[in-house]
């Protein structure tokens, strides 16, 4: 036996200044371009997240403004059936597995942590590889829409269109493991966030404390991991009929071309829930410092996230009501798809009450609030409106249900994304967004966005299918795709803005201090941008708004350990202090590890031996991710729990 | 407004139609509502432009005021989502009564992208088969039965009735009537590739004599050419390529892959839907139909000028 390394000295054995120190250097992102991917630590691999998210965001808009200038006038001839077909498959999939998912866990892996009153991820070096496996499946679908290969079938891609028989070449293929990439990337998220808030919370945050935010992130956690499964399923049975010649779906050989559909909306309904709850989280948390008071019926508000959990897996046959499944079958996912309508409705009132009963203060991120409820309930109304199936049967695949969707989707995650990167901007780089620019883009982007996607309701009644790239003058469709594009150019230009106000902010804007808004949750209790150890002393807290019942006297954990990477692992349930544990420091194993699973599944797209391939370098990697390095540090996990002093 | 939804000229689309003004009035309503309490709550008091000191522990006879309210706004919203889950089963129940033994029956096939359309009969001489034209008769039950032969199309009309896909593999069914007399204009609805934009049919209601005399003039084999030209045409189609996709009943042309030809001239619209019936669009046709509408099967033909007016002299007399 080695010897064992000798025990730094504790918290408590140094003055702040030295422990700042010493926690500064320890808990320090490695510097250098090898070191850059050598990360592991939550806030700056969840920023990249976010400003790769964000890059995705801007790419798929202007395919958006792409189409909407081919739609502006019947027989246009600005793209052709070609490229189009490609810009709304690239659209739809970047919008939904390269930016609102992403970005929605991205902003759980900066935050959570924060909220919650810990210094890092349960699972640092997983986060890392997360991170690389979602830019990696991202860069292969945009490269392939580069070289003119990108995938033409539609975000859904349904079969037999899909498969290998109408659409020869690889474009399908890359879509397929496209969606195996990002799927994977987000739970490996799903698994941080829920190992996290299960283990890390601070002293006294019992569940019933947790702020609603994490709440949202955990349930979302949770469909994730029961949700993602089926579409990699789905996407691996596809990749296999068109690599391998099976034929799960190909009705000619005994296959189904309908069970692709049942395993996609099984994974593809709950998708939109995971992206909505997190984003009802944060309109949680802005609400409750913006009415300054903490949220009017946490208890009811909590419930209806669980629960919309629960019934988001109960309603993916609504997307299937045109393919004539039974009518008792039909009238059970009616009845599901309006009980969904209950929870988000709650939620609804519970936020209302909160400004109701509290003194509102208006700030850019408030207004963003604002425009998502009236958004989000227009959306939810026309939601429930296709839960009928007779109606269903008529705007379903019209440009009704595109703007449905844009409504729950930009109404009910973008607006509170938005408002969520106002008020937490400071937070993470210490400097306030301009309150000027900010009114001017909340405007913006609210009038584009309703001129935008408001007439296409009216469009679709009027008859216009949804994924044509073009349509004849005597439609009489003419006038209102010309409004709608004028519309998605003012909604172009308030993206822009916001994104002129992120750079210039960053730069220039006003100093914030550690809590800006006087807000209630954890994360304000530090300095921003944080340290990059979070919290000095690891807090306690004694409500569900910790900072606003503070109390002078108010307990800081002790006896953590300033020289190796310790967190303090608490219960389940009380958050009573377990043990301390040590986390893994910066590696590049992740990155190779990313690396070789990529190399596998691209090259599964041109021969099977891909998989081989990937299996043993991927095996290689782990081997070196896992391989033992010197002898366990003594005195740390599994001791007894830390006691909890008075802060000094 | 010549495929709208809320311009339904049947049973079936008219209960839809129905339906979804209870709703949208409704909607409106609730809409209006929460908008009013949305905004009320912003301005009722005069927001402040400081922080106010946060309040941690609020006021419990006023939590309970306001719980009071928010309980009755969710009963509310209980309450109202049974009734339109009863509307909805209501006119579901409405629709499906259709279904009757007197219906005009009409087999209806997706191809990308052009629909295929047959009348059987007993008698197999009597059999139609026409293309992205589907005649009705006024106040009568149709039965159409559909079937895909290659990726899943969706069959939509909005003035009659809700789409119903066409999925390879399993055939499908849906009851329409119309009530009034009228050409209703419809198109494919299930993105299925290239030109699912143009997978254009129109339905064509008249009353029930001219109905059974379209159906009469529709089992007759084609007219035989008449004048030199037109006997040149129909070589023109027989020797070239044309024949060898296209079938016009009572010649020798039988192919079956693409739409039959047999009553070109009777037909309004010509490539599904997407061009008037007329020679110069004909003609543009049949030289670069990947011009007009890029990927379909159909190759670009070379034709002589003389040759390509023969055929167009053939192909305009088949009515």
């Amino acid at each position: 036996m080695k010897e064992q390394q000798p025990v730094g000295p504790k918290d408590i054995e140094l003055s702040s200044d030295e422990l700042h120190a010493a926690l500064d250097k320890i808990w320090a992102s490695p510097r250098g371009f090898i070191g850059w991917f050598r990360n592991v630590y939550h806030k700056p691999i969840s920023t990249r997240m976010i400003i790769t998210a964000f890059i995705f965001f801007a790419l798929a808009g202007v395919l958006a403004l792409l189409m909407r200038l081919q739609l502006a006038v019947p027989e246009n001839s600005f793209v052709g059936p070609d490229l189009y077909n490609q810009l709304f498959t690239v659209h739809g999939s970047t919008m939904m597995f390269l930016f609102a998912v992403p970005v929605m866990q991205a902003m759980g892996l900066y935050f959570v942590p924060l909220m919650i009153g810990t210094r890092n991820l349960a699972f640092p070096r997983l986060n890392s590889f997360g991170f690389y496996v979602y830019v990696i499946g991202g860069a292969l679908l945009w490269v392939s829409l580069l070289l003119n290969i990108g995938p033409d079938t539609g975000w859904f891609s349904y079969v037999p269109l899909a498969g290998p028989e109408y659409s020869p070449g690889k474009r399908v293929d890359v879509w397929a493991q496209m969606i195996t990439f990002t799927e994977l990337a987000s739970l490996v998220a799903a698994v941080e966030i829920i190992v996290t808030v299960f283990k890390l919370r601070a002293p006294g945050m019992s569940l019933n404390r947790m702020p609603i935010f994490v709440w949202a992130q955990l349930v979302t956690a949770f469909m994730v991991i029961f949700a993602m499964p089926a579409v990699m399923l789905a996407s691996g049975f596809l990749a296999m009929d068109r690599l391998v010649d099976t034929h799960f779906f190909n009705p000619a050989e005994g296959g189904d071309a309908l069970l692709w559909q049942h395993l996609f909306w099984f994974f593809g309904h709950p998708e939109v829930y995971i992206i909505f709850i997190p984003a009802t989280g944060m309109v949680s948390m802005l609400i409750q410092v913006f009415a300054r008071r903490p949220i009017f019926g946490y208890t009811a508000v909590v419930l209806s996230l669980i629960a919309t959990g629960f019934l988001g897996f109960g309603l993916w046959v609504h997307h299937m009501f045109a393919v004539g499944l039974p009518q008792l079958g039909q009238s059970f996912f009616t009845a599901a798809s309006m009980v969904i309508a209950i929870p988000s409705g709650v939620q609804i009132f519970c936020w209302i009450a909160t400004l109701w009963t509290g003194r509102v203060i208006v700030r850019t991120p408030l207004l963003f609030v604002v425009g998502f409820i009236f958004t989000f309930v227009v959306g939810g109304l026309t939601g429930v409106m296709q839960a009928a199936v007779p109606l269903d049967l008529q705007v379903h695949d019209t440009f009704f249900v595109v703007a449905h969707f844009h409504y729950v989707l930009i109404g009910g995650a973008v607006f509170p994304l938005l408002g969520a990167l106002y008020f937490w901007f400071p937070k993470m780089t210490g400097r306030m967004m301009s309150e000027r620019l900010g009114r001017l883009n909340f405007w913006l982007f609210f009038i584009g966005f309703h001129l935008t996607f408001f007439p296409m309701h009216q469009l679709g009644l009027a008859g216009m299918p949804r994924r044509v790239y073009t349509y004849l003058p005597e439609t009489g469709w003419g006038n209102l795709n010309l409004i709608a594009t004028v519309g998605s150019l003012l909604l172009g230009l308030a993206v822009a803005l916001f994104l002129a106000n992120v750079l210039v902010s960053r730069k220039s804007g006003v100093l914030a201090g550690a809590n800006p808004w006087g807000a209630d949750s954890l994360e304000w209790d530090v300095p921003s941008p944080p340290p990059n150890y979070n919290f000095l002393y690891l807090p306690t807290v004694n409500s569900r708004t910790p900072l606003w019942t503070k109390t002078p006297d108010q307990p800081v954990v002790t006896g953590m350990r300033s020289d190796i990477l310790e967190v303090l692992v608490t219960s389940l349930h009380d958050a009573t202090p377990d043990h301390r544990h040590l986390l893994d420091g910066p590696s590049y194993w992740p990155v190779l590890t990313a690396l070789a699973v990529g190399i596998g599944i691209i090259t599964a797209i041109f021969t099977p031996w891909g998989i081989t391939i990937g299996a043993v370098l991927s095996f290689l990697a782990l081997a070196g991710w896992f391989w033992p390095l010197g002898e366990p540090i003594a005195d740390t996990s599994r001791e007894a729990g830390p006691p909890i002093q008075e802060a000094a | 407004m010549i495929q709208s939804v809320l311009n339904p000229a049947g049973p079936q689309a008219g209960h839809i139609a129905a339906l979804w003004w209870l709703m949208f009035w409704v909607c409106l309503a609730i809409l209006s509502l929460v908008t009013l309490a949305l905004l009320l709550a912003l301005f009722r008091q005069r927001t402040a432009s400081e922080l106010a000191a946060p309040t941690a522990i609020a006021d419990p006879a006023r939590e309970r005021r306001a719980t009071r309210v928010v309980v009755l706004c969710i009963a509310a919203t209980i309450v109202i989502l049974l009734f339109f889950l009863a509307a909805s089963v209501v006119t579901g129940h409405r629709m499906a009564l259709l279904a009757s033994d007197n219906g005009v029956t009409i087999k209806l096939t997706g191809y990308r992208w052009w629909w295929k359309v047959e009348y059987s009969d007993p008698a197999p001489a009597n059999h139609v088969i026409t293309a992205n034209e589907i005649h009705i008769p006024v106040g009568r039950p149709v039965l159409i039965n559909m079937q895909s032969q290659d990726v899943i199309h969706s069959f939509w009309v909005p003035a009659l009735q809700g789409k119903r896909d066409l999925i390879p593999g399993s055939p499908s069914a849906v009851w329409l009537q119309a009530d009034r007399a009228g050409v209703f204009e419809g198109q494919c609805a299930e993105f299925c590739g290239f030109q699912h934009a143009h997978m254009r049919l129109v339905v064509v209601a008249e009353p029930e004599e001219q109905f059974q005399a379209w159906l009469d003039a529709q089992r007759r084999p084609a007219r035989a050419p008449e004048d030199s030209a037109a006997q040149r045409g129909l070589q023109v189609f027989l020797s070239g390529p044309c024949a060898l996709c296209h079938s016009i009943r009572g010649t020798d042309a039988s192919g079956q892959v693409a739409p039959d030809l047999t009553h070109l001239a009777s037909r309004s619209k010509i490539a599904a839907g997407t061009l008037p019936n007329t020679s110069g669009h004909l003609a543009g046709w049949i030289v670069d139909s990947q011009h007009i509408k890029p990927g379909n099967a159909m190759p670009p033909t070379s034709l002589s000028a003389e040759d390509l007016q023969a055929l167009l002299t053939y192909l305009r007399g088949l009515a």
